[in-house]
């Protein structure tokens, strides 16, 4: 597999999605990214580590603690996100168009 | 026809935008009309709204229910605070995933752009960590079709 399809797997999971999410507001550790879910430690350093081996987020050594951040594909991967929504959106306003030329059509055709 | 345009402003704020050849009214009514707004409201490919319930007056509920042909689906339940016709919608919504997201206050403008209308939406969410989960959790479905697009591919 080349790194796209890697990243694009690791992103399959809406839990790795919204953990991303909550790094992209900084460093946090595995308890803190736990917290906001209903799910083990366990479970969520599965996650991190999918996440990791795809290349999104990195860990740093403070002690006892190992925190993640967002690594620059991470970034890069939110970024995406954003471009896809943004093509959702695009979508559902050229299908608009194509409602309100057929809204002119239709009085047009009243008017006759 | 220019392109829509999708940014952030502050802390709390999304702003989407976007022209339409066609005059407010008819902008207007393709937002307020629920046999207009099940035609185009469905995100990617695939996705379909079985149930949209508009009352479109102050006060009034709406409910929008999408589905795939997966079995996936998810709704919106929101309030309208104000509508003046044909030119502003400020309406609340919050999405059920099936967890409920935080409100998402709306103030959606049609303005006369000569012969045609320019749509502005202003999204207000509580706080900054809220909009950046929104944005998060909004692209599954921009997802799912590039998923599509990439199965293709290989």
């Amino acid at each position: 597999m080349n790194n796209l399809d890697v990243a694009f797997s690791a992103l399959a999971d809406p839990t790795r999605r919204a953990i991303l999410a909550r790094l992209a507001q900084g460093e946090a550790t595995v308890n803190e990214l736990a917290e906001p879910f209903e799910m083990t430690q366990p479970a969520i350093s599965q996650h991190l580590k999918v996440l990791e081996d795809a290349g999104l987020i990195v860990r740093r050594v403070d002690g006892t603690k190992r925190p993640r951040r967002l690594a620059k594909a991470g970034i890069e991967a939110m970024d995406q996100w954003l471009a896809m929504l943004r093509k959702a959106l695009e979508h559902n306003y050229d299908r608009l168009d194509e409602v309100l030329a057929g809204m002119e059509k239709h009085q047009k055709g009243k008017k006759r | 026809m220019s392109k829509m345009t999708l940014k952030t402003e502050g802390d709390t704020h999304i702003i989407v935008s976007r022209r339409f050849a066609a005059p407010p009214e008819a902008v207007y009514r393709a937002h307020t009309e629920p046999e207009l707004i099940q035609k185009w409201l469905l995100g990617p490919e695939g996705w379909t709204m079985p149930v949209c319930i508009n009352e479109a007056k102050p006060g009034g509920k709406f409910r929008y229910e999408w589905t795939n042909a997966k079995g996936g689906g998810f709704y919106i339940t929101g309030e309208f605070l104000e509508l003046k016709p044909y030119s502003r919608i400020v309406h609340v919504e919050r999405m059920h995933l099936p967890d409920t997201t935080p409100d998402n206050h709306v103030e959606t403008r049609f303005d006369e752009d000569g012969t045609g209308t320019l749509m502005t939406m202003r999204m207000t969410l509580p706080d900054t960590q809220t909009r950046k989960t929104m944005l998060a959790s909004g692209m599954e479905q921009g997802m799912e079709a590039s998923y599509l697009r990439l199965e293709k591919m290989i």
